[in-house]
């Protein structure tokens, strides 16, 4: 065996050992492309806001799915819903309260193999000090180099107290808010 | 002198109510403070008059394509006629125009029109932060300018009704014909 072989071996085996961990480490999301919204009707209307603040934590593998696990932080006080008095409002007391919780969470329970190459997720949303769990699809895909998680989750606004007061009449806003993520990683 | 056709004569009137019912609407809830559910409900209440106006008015124009109106006296100036004519024909364009800037304006919000909290109508812009402050001022000199000719509209028909006795106005309202 000739010397620069042995070199090339070697290199390779160095290159598995680096990549083998990254494997096991959580992806690195890209901010610019991935987002979180939530689209809400106001007498039928749908509105929808924008997070624009949110760190996703997803440790991920192609080979094992049901292994993985993820860990959503969202800003509060980013949503932004296109206009600045309507964002000063959204923040205060009867809606997200974001003074006093300006983190809105999720965390991943279990991922299960569902129809359609897609996972179900179960999870712990928190979000102004009230949790609940949940659960919903999430499609998987790859997108040039990197992995897109993408899904959508229905969730009632009155089990978390968004919208005290008169905003609990849910002919003016309804109840059911969607949920809307798509997070892109950078690899 | 002839009135105009009954059709016309409701479209008119319908058209006005409708005008008076949104233009108080719009300066009462953009004075409301902060966001209530009673401000969200005026600015529904407030599209939905807008685009029951536009529809109105696109049945009123139709129908005074082919329907002419009555003659004026033969006595009125000329100058006064084509006065009449310029300003109807302002109006007309106006009733068309406030309600148009209006629904581009809750576009540009990102806010669609569901009429009547029923019907989404159709999303023909997407929501532009920069679109948004240009369509508020369009649809608020749109207004001002609205008002402007009603007020020389409604001035003058009372002009011809206790001035000049014409019967101009009598045109207009409902009642057995002369």
């Amino acid at each position: 065996m000739s010397t620069p072989s042995i070199l090339r071996r070697g290199a390779a085996l160095l290159a598995i050992a680096i990549a083998l961990p990254a494997l096991a480490a959580a992806l690195k999301t890209d901010p610019a492309k991935s987002s979180v919204t939530a689209v809400f009707k106001q007498m039928n209307v749908p509105i929808e806001g924008k997070f624009k603040k949110f760190s996703a934590q997803i440790d991920f593998d192609t080979a094992k799915p049901e292994a993985a696990k993820a860990n959503v932080e969202i800003d509060v006080p980013s949503f932004d819903l296109g206009d600045p008095d309507v964002n000063k409002d959204a923040l205060k007391k009867d809606w997200f309260n974001a003074a006093q919780f300006p983190k809105a969470t999720f965390v991943s329970s279990s991922l299960k193999a569902a129809a359609g190459g897609k996972l179900d997720v179960t999870g712990k949303l928190s979000i102004k000090g009230k949790s609940a769990d949940v659960s919903f699809p999430l499609t998987v895909k790859k997108e040039g180099a990197s992995q897109v998680f993408e899904g959508t989750l229905p969730i009632k606004r009155l089990a978390f107290n968004i919208g005290e007061g008169e905003w609990k009449d849910t002919s003016m806003v309804a109840d059911e808010v969607l949920i809307k993520f798509r997070v892109v990683t950078t690899q | 002198m002839h009135r105009f056709t009954i059709p016309a004569i409701v479209l008119h009137w319908l058209i006005a109510i409708l005008i008076a019912a949104a233009f108080a609407l719009g300066v009462t809830m953009v004075d409301i403070p902060g966001i209530t559910p009673t401000k969200l409900k005026y600015f529904s209440w407030h599209k939905w008059l807008g685009v029951t106006v536009l529809g109105l008015a696109c049945v009123r124009l139709l129908w005074r394509l082919t329907h002419a109106a009555p003659a004026y006296p033969v006595d009125m100036p000329a100058w006064q006629q084509k006065a009449a004519h310029g300003l109807h024909a302002l109006i007309y364009f106006l009733i068309f125009a406030v309600p148009v800037s209006g629904y581009f304006y809750s576009l540009a919000a990102g806010v669609p029109v569901v009429y009547l909290g029923i019907w989404p109508m159709p999303v023909l812009i997407e929501a532009d932060q920069q679109l948004k402050p240009v369509l508020k001022q369009l649809h608020y000199v749109l207004n001002t300018v609205l008002l402007a000719c009603i007020v020389a509209h409604v001035l003058a028909a009372l002009k011809h009704h206790f001035i000049d006795r014409d019967g101009v106005l009598k045109r207009m309202l409902p009642g057995r014909s002369s």
